[in-house]
Formats: structure tokens, sequence, C-alpha cells
């Protein structure tokens, strides 16, 4: 499973506003927004993908993220 | 007389700073592990500066889990003074004993300095025994110390005057230059700066000696 945390919209994103004015001065220009966040791959045994999915989602909510300045995508993929 | 558990999370280290404070004020402590489930007889707690758990994931968000949290839950819901100083702060907010949440500083560097904070409310067990408007020096010393929360939760902070403390200016970037928060009742806070490390001149400031003296004057009202 892959757990995405991001900032929600409106919080504050220190981490991706310093990368977002770091690139021009590397040479990367064109980069209109940059937001920073957080991956988790996950491996869990369940019957089957559905329960795997509820599973990752619990723990993405409860623990992952914190839903005061972050959303959790969870999806199915490889490890 | 009232005793104050100071809870010990493994990479907490002001735990003594703030044993040494209760004890300038002749009140007595306990050291209390996060394993504990009881805060050993004590009725108001101190969560004192740190990493808890390394701050691994988001500063508090694995101390919120710690099984002394239920004890520190149940003081809080009975009135009992609760105390979160820095890494403290965070985990009464992941924990949801406060409203919002301590973000990364603004310009993502670790912060160490005296920062001048106005009291902005003295309806806190921290605040109670300043003056509205009285700025007081203490030092910082945190990386996650942006305060913020949902426009919703900040009306909610206003109208309750629950904002007690202040940076005169904004060290960190947080909401409104919120240092410290209290919940509604007034007996949970949670604050940044480190009162316990500002109770004498020669170690830079006393400034802090006014709230830790409001803290200990609430344990008599437990």
């Amino acid at each position: 499973m892959i757990v995405d945390v991001s900032l929600r919209p409106g919080i504050a994103d220190p981490e991706g506003a310093t990368i977002e004015r770091a690139l021009p001065a590397l040479g990367f220009t064109g980069v209109r927004a940059v937001r920073a966040g957080k991956t988790f791959r996950l491996v869990i045994d369940a019957p089957d993908e559905a329960t795997a999915l509820e599973r990752a989602r619990a723990l993405a909510e409860r623990l992952l993220s914190n839903p005061v300045i972050e959303d959790a995508t969870v999806r199915a993929g490889e490890s | 007389m009232t005793r104050v558990a100071i809870v010990v999370f493994p990479g907490s280290n002001c735990e003594h700073d703030a044993a040494l404070a209760m004890r300038e004020f002749g009140v007595d402590s306990t050291l209390v592990f996060h394993t504990a489930t009881d805060l050993d007889g004590a009725d108001a707690v101190i969560l004192p500066g740190g990493f808890a758990h390394g701050d691994y994931l988001r500063p508090g968000a694995l101390a919120r889990f710690s099984p002394v949290m239920g004890a520190v839950a149940r003081v809080a819901d009975a009135g009992g003074p609760v105390l979160g100083i820095c890494n403290g702060f965070q985990v009464l907010t992941e924990a949801g004993l406060l409203p919002g949440a301590l973000q990364k500083n603004r310009g993502l560097t670790f912060l160490s300095e005296p920062t001048t904070v106005v009291v902005a409310s003295t309806r806190s067990v921290l605040t109670r025994a300043a003056v509205p408007g009285q700025e007081l020096v203490i030092p910082i010393n945190h990386f996650s110390g942006a305060y913020t929360c949902d426009d919703a939760t900040y009306r909610e902070l206003v109208a309750n005057d629950q904002i007690v403390l202040r940076y005169r200016e904004n060290p960190n970037g947080s909401r409104d230059d919120v240092a410290g928060i209290a919940n509604v009742a007034g007996n949970v806070v949670g604050l940044m700066p480190h009162p316990e490390r500002a109770l004498s001149t020669l170690l830079g400031s006393a400034d802090g000696r006014v709230l830790l003296e409001g803290f200990v004057e609430s344990l008599a009202r437990v």
C-alpha cells in the first residue's frame, strides 16, 4: 500500500517554499509551485486488497497524518 | 500539597529542569515514565520539552500513543492543571487535548534564542498571576514551533480567550504570533517558550517565574 501525506491546501509549506525559491538558482526554470509531502510504503497481511486498503486508510488517518494540517491518500501499489 | 507528575518519554530532555523549577517553588514532583498507566498519585501534569520518541513522523505523533497519555487525559478532563512546554505542547495538540498543530518554523531553522512574549489572557493556569499586556523574556528552543489551525478553530480560540501568550516579534511564522494557548476551561496550557529556563537573572531572565508561580498557585485549587 502506498500512503501519500500532503499538507492541506492553505496550510503554509516552508519546505516546499524553500525548494521553490532555490530552483531558479540551480537552473531549473518554469516550475510554478512546489508542495512537499511524505510517502509511506506498507506491506500489509490481509485476505484481499479491499481489506488491506481499509487497514492502510485507518492507519494513515490515525497515525501517519495529522488531520489538522494534512491529507492522506491511500492506494494499492508495489512496495 | 498537590504533587506534580512530570512525564518522561524516551527523548524528553527537560524533565529535570521542570522538576528543579517545581522544587524552586516548594512543590513536590515525581518523574513518571511514559509506559506508566497512572501518575503515581499526582493530580497535575507537566509534559516537558525534548524529542519524545525521537520526534519521528511528527513531533508528538508517537508520544500521543504512549500508555501514560490516558492518565494525562483524565487529569485534563477532571480540570487538573496540565502544562505542555515546547515538545509537551506538540504532544498535547497531537493528543487532541489542545486544538491546532505545530508546524516546522518558517525559514526551516532550529531557533534557540530569548524571545519576548506578551501575556494575552490571564484566564489559564499558567498566566493567572501575570498581567494582561505584560512582556516577558523567555527562551525558545525548537524546530517545529509555528502554531497553525484552521479558520473556524482560530475564531473559537479568540472568542473563548484561549490565546494566552503571543510573541512580540514572531520568530517562527506561527498564526497570529501565537506562542501559547489554553483549552476552553483554562486548565490545559501549551506553550513553545521555556519558562522553566527563565527563573533567574543569573541565567538571563527571571520572567518565567510569574508563569510558574501561577501554575503553582493553581495547584492549591485542585
